[in-house]
């Protein structure tokens, strides 16, 4: 829907306002670090608590989500002036982050396939951030080739059984509730009888075990389901239909990668080449001294503004509604690229400093650096690999045919 | 593709049905085949010029259009796809544009309308050396009597041979390499004392090399002021570099659609060859290419038309991107056609030589990438 000016303009001044009653200044420019990203022992302190509670309360932590079930029911450019404003004074957007997965995928697509009852029940509380979530589809021998997961479900009649195991289960270890693939018909080619199954994390049939990751951090686990339970109307959309739930859980979730969708973080970074300035030098003419780098990192930045006026075209020409559509298989292995190329280049404008693991000796920007690299690799694996994504333009987009590849 | 006004998309279906029904590739081919000096046919250019093409850029009050470059670019789009070679791009976009941004009110009323009408040919004489560099010129302009002497000479001239109007950028002061002390002349080029040298070019399109020898210009042939044509001229390179991005983006795009079409017909081991993920994987990544490169083009020749401040960036940023997608492209068309992309015969060897004449014109993909890094401070 498109707004006029004056609305907009209005509108920006009903955010300042609300801003200015609600936002707590202790927490100015804090980004997320006083959520401490949900980590176990991270006190929350009382301000960002009632900060949390204001902004879930208004709904403006899922601005675009319909009002009816907690979300600020605002339009598209609403929320990006709303971002603006908040960006405007340091403020940021706790929910996603401390929803998980909840925001950025399995809300959407509740609202998707929900039936009313079940928006009743899961919407509101991912809105407020008391509800965690987390994904389960990879299981140890089913990652790319996920329609030949194993997990099952059995129908008992009130309730589901469930058994099986998953594995990178982002957040698991923290997560109220998981958004499962399921088996549900054994019988049925492999895709056709999986279901999207509603589980909830917190109950003894499931037990998780956090993995660490070469990055040091441990945001994932091996989730086990021995007999769990799943209730009967924790089905998602159709029976036997969980494949097509599950890709568009995906869609979401490539949306929230390729900067379609923002939360509102902390101020913006500094340019990487201002970055090497202060540790490469420069010559006489202004250029960075080491010039194989400074074309390595023009390079970078050049991909970085295609891709950004490419983000802004697609939103462009689908006025302003940034759709799920099969162009984000483009734009995740653009982000890719872009993303692990400044990652990479980080390091090495770093040189020693950029190789620090903990203690001193690093500043803590360098280490930061380091571990968003480690981090980073994992970009081109999750969400479906840049293969997969490969594999999706060419069947897909450019009507290639399958036959030697598969996905 | 950005949003189009309904102006927009009626020039860019017309130019669609007209490159494809009276400019096709093989038209180009036995012009090429022919010999012509020209290097474009009459009647081609003719068409242009009764479709309104040559007035795009050009302020109604000098019997244009002004419909912009964004509009301009759809149709280059659309000639860059075809090989349609013709002097458009080279009088009514950069011809007009010098005398768009450095023409006093006499010079426009004078030289406008006879680009739109046809019966000028501009194009911009700049180079001097192999390769791009337009603080660099040489060619001498010495003060006399009420105008000056231009001595020296210009390389690779694109539409040289066909131009009656050369725009020269000489020297008045200082030296090679310095940005002041340019100065920035229109000269008429059956002017006595310019001789003209037509190159054979691997891409068949009509270059010349240009002598001037004592050609006396008059001081009312001088386009804005004496020493400071450097400001002017980065900003017709400019439009030349937005504009060229989108004859490029054509270009590369023909490449990519002949090559999807070969992958989804030719078959050897039993199968259709795009099936081999080995090249349904490249296919996927140019496709990425190709979207983000459409980005940068569009966005530049916005900034152009919009008057914005970062044109110089996106101009950098659309012509390094166009080309080296391009670049790759041209080469994955002639490997992913195997033997019959070697063939004279099948057109692909017309878009690798196109493609490599128009990667090198106004400053090649290193050009802009180390200008990028300039504007931005590194
Ligand atoms: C940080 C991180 C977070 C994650 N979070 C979650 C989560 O929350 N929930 C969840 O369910 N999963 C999660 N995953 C799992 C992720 O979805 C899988 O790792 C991914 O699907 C790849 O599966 P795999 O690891 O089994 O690799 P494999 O599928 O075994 O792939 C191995 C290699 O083979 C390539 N390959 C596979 N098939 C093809 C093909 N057809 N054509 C060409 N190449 C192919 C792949 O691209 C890869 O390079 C996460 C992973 C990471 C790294």
């Amino acid at each position: 829907m498109a707004d006029s000016n004056a609305d907009l303009d209005a509108f920006r001044a009903e955010a300042r306002t609300w801003l200015e009653d609600n936002f707590p200044a202790s927490l100015k420019d804090k980004g997320l670090a006083p959520w401490g990203a949900r980590q176990e022992g991270v006190h929350v302190d009382d301000d960002a608590r009632a900060w949390q509670a204001s902004l879930g309360a208004k709904g403006w932590g899922t601005p675009t989500w319909p009002a009816e079930y907690g979300g600020g029911g605002l339009t598209n450019q609403q929320a990006r002036v709303l971002q603006e404003e908040m960006a405007r004074i340091g403020a940021s957007n706790p929910i996603p982050a401390v929803a998980i997965m909840g925001v950025t995928m399995v809300g959407p697509t509740i609202l998707d396939y929900g039936t009313k009852e079940q928006k009743q029940r899961h919407i509101p509380p991912i809105c407020r951030g008391e509800i965690a979530w987390c994904i389960g589809y990879s299981e140890p021998n089913s990652g790319s080739d996920l329609a030949s997961l194993s997990t099952r479900a059995e129908d008992k009649g009130d309730y589901w059984l469930i058994n099986g195991q998953k594995v990178w289960t982002s957040g698991a270890n923290a997560a109220d509730w998981c958004g499962a693939l399921v088996r549900t018909d054994t019988s049925k080619p492999k895709r056709e009888g999986i279901s999207f199954m509603m589980v909830s994390m917190k109950q003894s049939g499931v037990t998780t075990r956090p993995i660490q990751l070469i990055s040091g951090s441990s945001p994932f686990c091996e989730t086990f389901f021995n007999d769990a339970r799943a209730e009967k109307n924790d089905l998602l959309g159709p029976l036997n239909e969980g494949w097509s739930v599950g890709k568009r859980l995906l869609q979401h979730e490539r949306a929230s990668q390729t900067g379609g969708r923002g939360s509102g973080s902390g101020p913006a970074p500094k340019p990487i080449h201002e970055i090497a300035k202060t540790y490469v030098g420069t010559d006489e003419q202004g250029r960075l001294a080491d010039l194989d780098l400074r074309g390595r990192i023009v390079e970078q930045v050049m991909a970085a503004a295609a891709h950004t006026l490419t983000t802004r075209r697609i939103a462009a020409e689908a006025k302003g509604n940034v759709q799920v559509s099969a162009a984000q298989s483009i734009m995740k292995n653009s982000a890719t690229i872009v993303g692990q190329l400044h990652a990479e280049l980080m390091i090495e404008i770093m040189g020693n400093q950029g190789l620090g693991w903990e203690g001193e000796g690093f500043s803590k920007s360098e280490i930061d650096a380091t571990r968003a690299w480690l981090g980073g690799k994992a970009q081109s694996i999750y969400g479906g690999s840049y293969e997969i994504q490969n594999n999706i333009i060419s069947k897909n987009i450019l009507g290639l045919p399958e036959t030697t590849q598969k996905g | 593709m950005a949003a189009l006004t309904e102006e927009q998309s009626m020039i860019r279906d017309q130019a669609q049905n007209w490159t494809s029904s009276e400019s096709p590739v093989k038209k180009f081919r036995d012009m090429r085949d022919g010999n012509v000096e020209a290097a474009f046919l009459p009647e081609t250019w003719q068409s242009m010029i009764e479709m309104g093409w040559t007035g795009i850029i050009v302020p109604e009050a000098y019997g244009g259009s002004d419909l912009g470059y964004l509009t301009f670019g759809l149709i280059l789009e659309e000639t860059g796809r075809n090989l349609t070679a013709s002097p458009l791009f080279a009088s009514a976009l950069v011809g007009a544009s010098a005398f768009t941004i450095a023409g006093n009110e006499e010079q426009k009323q004078g030289w406008l309308p006879r680009i739109v009408d046809g019966s000028t040919i501009a194009t911009l004489a700049l180079e001097e050396g192999p390769r791009h560099g337009p603080e660099q010129v040489a060619l001498k302009a010495e003060k006399s009597g009420n105008g000056y002497t231009l001595n020296g000479s210009k390389t690779f001239v694109m539409e040289g041979m066909a131009a009656t109007a050369l725009i020269v950028p000489a020297r008045t002061s200082g030296k090679p390499g310095d940005q002041t002390g340019i100065t920035l002349f229109i000269v008429p080029a059956d002017t006595g004392g310019v001789s003209r040298h037509r190159l054979q070019t691997v891409d068949s399109r009509g270059f010349a090399n240009i002598d001037f020898a004592n050609v006396e210009v008059p001081a009312e042939n001088i386009l804005g002021e004496v020493d400071a044509g450097y400001g002017p001229l980065t900003q017709l390179l400019d439009r030349a570099r937005a504009g060229m991005g989108a004859e490029m983006l054509g270009t590369a795009n023909q490449a990519f659609d002949m090559t999807l079409e070969y992958l989804k017909t030719r078959k050897q081991f039993g199968q259709i060859i795009g099936g081999f993920q080995a090249l349904g994987h490249r296919a996927a990544q140019l496709f990425t290419k190709k979207e983000l490169v459409r980005s940068c083009v569009e966005a530049a020749l916005t900034a152009i038309d919009e008057d914005a401040d970062n044109t110089q960036e996106l101009a950098s940023l659309s012509k390094a991107k166009a080309g080296e997608f391009m670049h790759q492209m041209s080469n994955e068309l002639i490997q992913m056609h195997g033997g019959i992309g070697m063939t004279d015969e099948f057109d692909a060897g017309l878009y690798l030589k196109r493609a490599r004449v128009l990667e090198n014109a106004f400053g090649n993909q290193a050009y802009h990438r180390d200008r990028y890094a300039r504007i931005l401070g590194f």
